[in-house]
């Protein structure tokens, strides 16, 4: 049977692959350039038993979606820039409380209001470090609306797998644009569901890390009872101030993450193994990017793409290795110059990285790719 | 034979936090013969909370309990309740916490009218801070931000609760304990977003800066200015001055959100009859 084929947009992917991943229920608030999730989830999630709520602002459906949450259930929250910047707050919470929940979020001009319809990447750093204190970060970065629709998916496995919240990125050239998606039949793509305990009611407790880094969170109205809160915790959920048990604690929480990067991490290359010139690019930038490769290659330039899928954790070892062999990266994106420095950190000064910076509301273009690459040396 | 607290406290987990001569504990143990009253199951029970000493209470006791972050308990419990309208969603925390930074949850859970119980500990002051003024503290008073003196007007919690859409609205003092339980007891019941605003005392951080010479001289303040709402009935304006009601303030009937959005699920599913 031919598969189902749909022309879509990237914020209707992102639902329909929310939808596909299990999510019942979605919390949010309305913003430009994400509002189109929430209205495909305010359609779809009661067909599907599932429940839709518009919160009275961008930090009551962070705290909706991780109070539904815990009670068992997907949950899902869309936004942009102004309204990632309020959801920090219980971000950290979902981080310290180690419970699952996908942010999409949609990069347009910022700081503030910004350019409301303009595209951005800015927000990459706002993902690692937006709220305050150490803490965990995953985020995906698609580049098309077919895998707008499967990191979302990702996200929602890579949230269940680790107990924490994912963000899925997309800019907003991509979170607009219209492509060709076909879905996968379910059972096609993995879905994961957290770990629920194996233990009695009364022996369980929410941090017990004799189950590893990464313990099994029961639901409340399960049966099981437990206290949750942002204070630093113990094993059983109280909060402490005991040195010893909050330093373990704080380094298992980030180690959960950074420790399984390799499962996590996960990029394309692309005309890489001979390049002297790769263009480190992510998102709508990285598809500018492969028709400037395409080009360069047609002219006698060695160039290639290296595309990170996954921005946190950053794929810094290969980076690393890839540096050790190429004249200079490129680094084209719409903000000025967060992953090119990120790219400097990891190089350990192997090759110059040159930037592309646009924050002008306006695409990268090829030609602006191919003419930089033409001033390597 | 004298009322077991104990079956509802967690082991282990006293003392509480709170000063000698605070009436959150008052309060608690309401809260604790009221579960007992109406036999709620813990597991099914939860306990939501923002930032506060009055949001510490939930640690204490043994239901499904979210201590969450500053003013947001609306919000969370919003998220519990509407994933799962199965469990009994109860809410507490202090005058600050639910009527500024959570003054916006606060409002629109009230117009939902989604079926959670609110109890709000009206001390009147910031007291784990240390007796900053709240948007509760008196007109004049003193707080550790107001050495002049308070030259903001205060909120009424509960008329706020009504103006907003909430559909039980009670209030009740830490002096008349024996009342507390009552008043928790028919707001679990009712239907709909209910509001008990407890007034409550803070001797460390408002009575001292407030020229209460004890603790009792607190209690005292609370038992003076409550009158009921049946006994109001026959005074006149004259005599109701300075004077805060208490009991059942509003009972209406409406809608429930989450019996709503059942309907919203019958409707896209083409069920709705």
């Amino acid at each position: 049977m031919a598969k189902k084929v749909a022309f879509l947009q990237g914020n209707e992917a992102a639902a329909q692959g929310a939808l596909y991943a299990g999510c019942k229920f979605f919390a949010g608030y309305p913003i430009t350039p994400s509002t189109e999730v929430a209205e495909v989830m305010s359609a779809e999630l009661p067909k599907v038993g599932g429940k839709f709520i518009q919160m009275e602002d961008e930090i009551g459906a962070m705290a909706a979606i991780i109070g539904a949450s815990l009670t068992g259930v997907k949950t899902l929250t869309s936004t942009s820039g102004p309204g990632l910047s309020l959801k920090q707050e219980n971000i950290g919470y979902a981080c310290i409380t180690e419970v699952p929940c996908v942010v999409f979020n949609v990069m347009r001009g910022g700081p503030s209001t910004g350019m409301p319809t303009g595209p951005s990447q800015s927000d990459i750093m706002s993902a690692k470090w937006g709220t305050h204190g150490d803490h965990p970060a995953i985020c995906l970065v698609p580049a098309s609306v077919q895998e707008v629709f499967e990191e979302t998916v990702r996200a929602f496995n890579l949230a269940e797998k680790y107990r924490t919240p994912v963000m899925v990125m997309p800019d907003e050239i991509v979170a607009h644009m219209r492509e060709r998606i076909v879905f996968p039949e379910p059972g096609e793509l993995e879905v994961i569901d957290r770990t629920a305990p194996s233990v009695t009611p009364d022996k369980y407790k929410p941090y017990d890390t004799s189950f590893g880094d990464v313990p099994p969170l029961a639901g409340f109205g399960s049966g099981y009872k437990f206290h949750v809160t942002g204070l630093n915790k113990m094993q059983d959920g109280f909060p402490t101030t005991k040195a010893e048990v909050v330093q373990a604690e704080e380094e298992r929480q980030v180690r959960k993450v950074e420790g399984n990067a390799a499962d996590i991490m996960k990029w394309e290359e692309y005309q890489i193994d001979d390049a002297e010139i790769v263009v480190v690019a992510f998102g709508s930038s990285s598809r500018s990017a492969r028709f400037a490769v395409n080009e360069a290659r047609k002219q006698g330039i060695k160039a290639g793409l290296f595309r990170p899928i996954t921005f946190w954790p950053f794929p810094e070892q290969r980076l690393l290795e890839i540096s050790k062999k190429v004249k200079a990266f490129i680094s084209p994106e719409m903000n000025l110059g967060m992953c090119a420095g990120i790219i400097k950190g990891c190089i350990e000064g192997n090759a110059p990285v040159l930037g592309i910076f646009r924050v002008d509301g306006e695409p990268i273009n090829p030609g602006q790719i191919l003419d930089k690459m033409k001033e390597v040396k | 034979m004298s009322f077991d607290y104990d079956k509802w406290l967690r082991p282990g987990k006293l003392p509480h936090i709170w000063c000698p001569g605070c009436g959150h504990g008052i309060v608690m143990k309401g809260l604790i013969r009221a579960l007992e009253t109406l036999q709620l199951k813990k597991e099914n029970t939860a306990i939501v909370s923002g930032i506060g000493c009055a949001s510490r209470l939930p640690g204490y006791i043994d239901c499904c309990t979210l201590h969450t972050a500053h003013g947001r308990a609306a919000a969370f419990a919003t998220g519990v309740k509407m994933a799962k309208p199965e469990m009994n969603v109860i809410l507490c925390g202090g005058d600050g916490d639910g009527t500024a930074i959570g003054g916006n949850h606060f409002i629109h859970a009230c117009r939902r009218n989604i079926d959670m119980t609110y109890i709000i500990m009206n001390n009147m002051i910031y007291g784990m801070t240390g007796g900053q003024f709240s948007p509760c503290t008196p007109t004049g008073a003193k707080a550790s931000t107001t050495p002049y003196g308070n030259p903001d007007p205060g909120f009424d919690i509960a008329k706020l609760a009504i103006g907003a859409g909430a559909s039980f609205v009670a209030r009740g003092t830490a002096f008349h304990a024996n009342q507390i339980d009552k008043l928790i007891v028919e707001a679990i019941q009712h239907k709909g977003f209910s509001v008990v605003e407890i007034l409550d005392d803070c001797p460390t951080t408002y009575g001292r800066r407030n020229k209460y010479k004890s603790v009792i001289e607190m209690m005292n303040r609370l038992k003076d200015v409550a009158v009921p709402v049946k006994a109001a009935e026959k005074m006149d304006p004259e005599q109701l001055k300075g004077k805060i009601l208490t009991g059942v303030l509003h009972k209406q009937d409406k809608p429930e959100y989450c019996q709503e959005y059942a309907k919203v699920i019958e409707r896209a599913q083409g069920t709705a009859r």
